[in-house]
């Protein structure tokens, strides 16, 4: 009975970012057939809004779809009802993440993770760090591979001062690391209390 | 010329169905009414159909009603080419300015058309949304009213125009003629502009205007029409090969937030409607697709879209196609989109693909003086819906002026 009675979209409305769209799609297929990744997706956005409404919870969180959404827009551009496509996928995907069912080794959600912690420790994105931890994602052979595989391009940036390997033991941060980190965490209480979820 | 309208005439504007319609069912209930139309002729948007639906009879026979009305009241004054400049006044009390161009042809015309074959300029032909091009001497469509012909302004002083004027037996070409500007008193007006077709350029991902076999549905109606610019063959405009295999593509324009936001309610019918014609011309070779989100086949339609559904030479997708793109080599249009009902990708081939464009108003609603609306200047309607808003126009336009009247006396 609960598929009938909308409870997953209801939920969608009050926890998802721009949830509350979910219910203005006409179900005409433009945002699907415009998508560039369209093929390569599990289910396309005009699906994942059915399946809302079909009450298929696990189903759509543990989906990879939303992580494939590469925020072109062209489905908010073409969308008839001016539905935020790409916002309620990463609405979704967010969701899935907190909820702890979105799936674990997906690359966009692993690199979501990476970037978000690089990001708040200092606040500024330290990229040589970045790089390193995507290169060594596979362990430690596969990022030696990737490593070696790219060593003229990391020359050239040397050579043209675009990377300094001291940055590894002396990242460069921002003059008010500590409040950055207190506007983020204010930031994030204000949402849970928003979205329902605890601390 | 004031004394042709008084503050008890009723003024129409616009002479297609819904004016025509206004027009007579105030003339007949014995008001003065005074009926101004843009373009040369009466009939409208309606004359360009070749059918309409559901019956899938001929335009021609709904407005040889309406004309036989009209020729036989002697309370309609017709004025063709003239067009309103600014509107006046308030109930009961209005003075309008209408603009009259020349038509360069007199009353003596008996629509021989000695005149069009001396002319040697061509110009494009708007009665056939401009698919082809006609002399610029020229009777708009075989249902014009009045029948007279009409001189294209652009070959005024050329030796064009003189070519003609000395081709006429009748000497009805009067070369003369200005234009006129000229104000009118009436007790009443309707406003009938009607509507026009939505700029199918402006939905880029469809490449109308970029692709030739892109086409809206009205230009596939005048296709179908053996007075069209084909003779009635269904032939596609980039090569004229036959058209079998079409894709007609609903809600192109409306329902839509970048282009129209409300429901057309003409093209789900109208696109129904084509499938038909298609299997009348190519029998069971023909191949209709349908691409639709939902189709709106309203009260009595429903049986015109049920015998449709059976037709095997229709099909059904429940996809509005995201994208057009066109095969180089054969000309071909290629539909690029996802179907609902399965989520099946597709990129579906087809000879032609029709666009169920969407209608907006045509002429904006005088902003400071109040007038009824007729027809789709008041919404998006079909002829029959059109023909009854009228006359609810035309019954709220003779209350007024016998409120005048009474006011008068």
């Amino acid at each position: 009975m609960s598929a009938y009675q909308g409870d997953f979209l209801k939920e969608v409305e009050a926890r998802v970012e721009e949830g509350e769209w979910v219910k203005m799609c006409m179900q005409c297929g433009v945002c699907a057939g415009s998508c560039p990744f369209g093929p390569h997706w599990e289910h396309s956005p005009q699906k994942i809004f059915m399946m809302i409404r079909a009450g298929k919870r696990e189903e759509v969180l543990t989906s990879d779809a939303m992580w494939m959404c590469t925020s072109c827009y062209n489905c908010v551009v073409r969308c008839p009802r001016k539905l935020p496509i790409t916002q309620i996928m990463h609405g979704l995907a967010t969701y899935a993440h907190r909820l702890g069912l979105a799936p674990k080794m997906q690359p966009t959600r692993r690199f979501s993770v990476t970037f978000w912690s690089n990001l708040t420790r200092t606040g500024r994105v330290n990229e040589l760090k970045l790089v390193l931890q995507v290169y060594f994602r596979n362990g430690f052979a596969a990022g030696l591979k990737e490593f070696w595989n790219m060593r003229r391009v990391g020359l050239r940036l040397l050579a043209a001062k675009r990377m300094n390997p001291f940055e590894l033991v002396f990242p460069h941060r921002c003059k008010d690391a500590k409040g950055i980190q207190r506007m983020l965490a204010k930031a994030c209480e204000i949402e849970n209390r928003k979205r329902g979820f605890s601390q | 010329m004031r004394d042709i309208a008084t503050s008890q005439t009723i003024l129409v504007v616009g002479g297609g169905v819904s004016g025509m319609t206004a027009a007579l069912e105030a003339a007949e209930c014995g008001k003065q009414v005074l009926l101004v139309e843009k373009s040369p002729t009466l009939g409208g948007r309606t004359a360009l159909l070749y059918r309409y639906f559901p019956k899938l009879c001929h335009p021609t026979c709904g407005l040889e009603i309406n004309l036989r009305r009209l020729k036989g009241n002697r309370n309609v004054r017709v004025m063709t080419m003239a067009e309103v400049v600014r509107v006046e006044g308030r109930r009961g009390d209005y003075s309008v300015t209408l603009r009259v161009a020349p038509r360069f042809v007199n009353e003596n015309c008996t629509a021989c058309g000695a005149c069009a074959e001396a002319v040697g300029a061509e110009i494009p032909n708007p009665w056939n949304y401009n698919l082809n091009r006609m002399k610029a001497a020229y009777l708009p469509h075989a249902m014009a009213y009045p029948q007279r012909y009409v001189l294209d302004a652009s070959i005024a002083g050329t030796p064009d125009a003189e070519k003609a004027r000395t081709a006429c037996k009748y000497g009805a070409i009067d070369l003369e003629m200005k234009e006129q500007t000229l104000t009118v008193s009436a007790g009443a007006v309707v406003w009938a502009t009607g509507w026009k077709p939505y700029d199918a350029a402006k939905i880029q991902p469809y490449g109308y205007g970029r692709y030739a076999n892109v086409i809206t549905s009205v230009e596939f109606e005048r296709l179908a029409d053996p007075h069209g610019p084909t003779g009635g063959r269904i032939v596609r405009p980039s090569d004229g090969k036959e058209a079998k295999n079409i894709a007609f593509i609903q809600c192109a324009g409306s329902r839509d937030e970048n282009h129209l936001r409300h429901c057309s309610r003409i093209c789900c019918m109208a696109s129904l409607k084509h499938t038909q014609f298609v299997r009348e011309a190519y029998g069971e070779a023909a191949r209709s697709t349908i691409y639709y989100i939902d189709i709106r086949a309203i009260d009595r339609f429903e049986d015109f879209y049920r015998k449709v559904r059976a037709d095997r030479t229709v099909k059904f997708v429940k996809s509005k196609p995201a994208r057009i793109a066109e095969d180089r080599a054969s000309g071909d249009v290629v539909l690029h989109g996802v179907d609902t009902e399965g989520y099946h990708r597709y990129a579906a081939q087809h000879d032609l693909a029709v666009l169920a464009i969407g209608m907006e108003t045509a002429v904006p609603l005088p902003q400071d003086a109040e007038v009824f609306p007729a027809g789709c200047a008041a919404d998006a309607l079909d002829v029959n819906r059109s023909v009854q808003s009228s006359t609810a126009a035309a019954l709220r336009a003779i209350q007024v002026v016998n409120r005048a009247a009474r006011a008068e006396s």
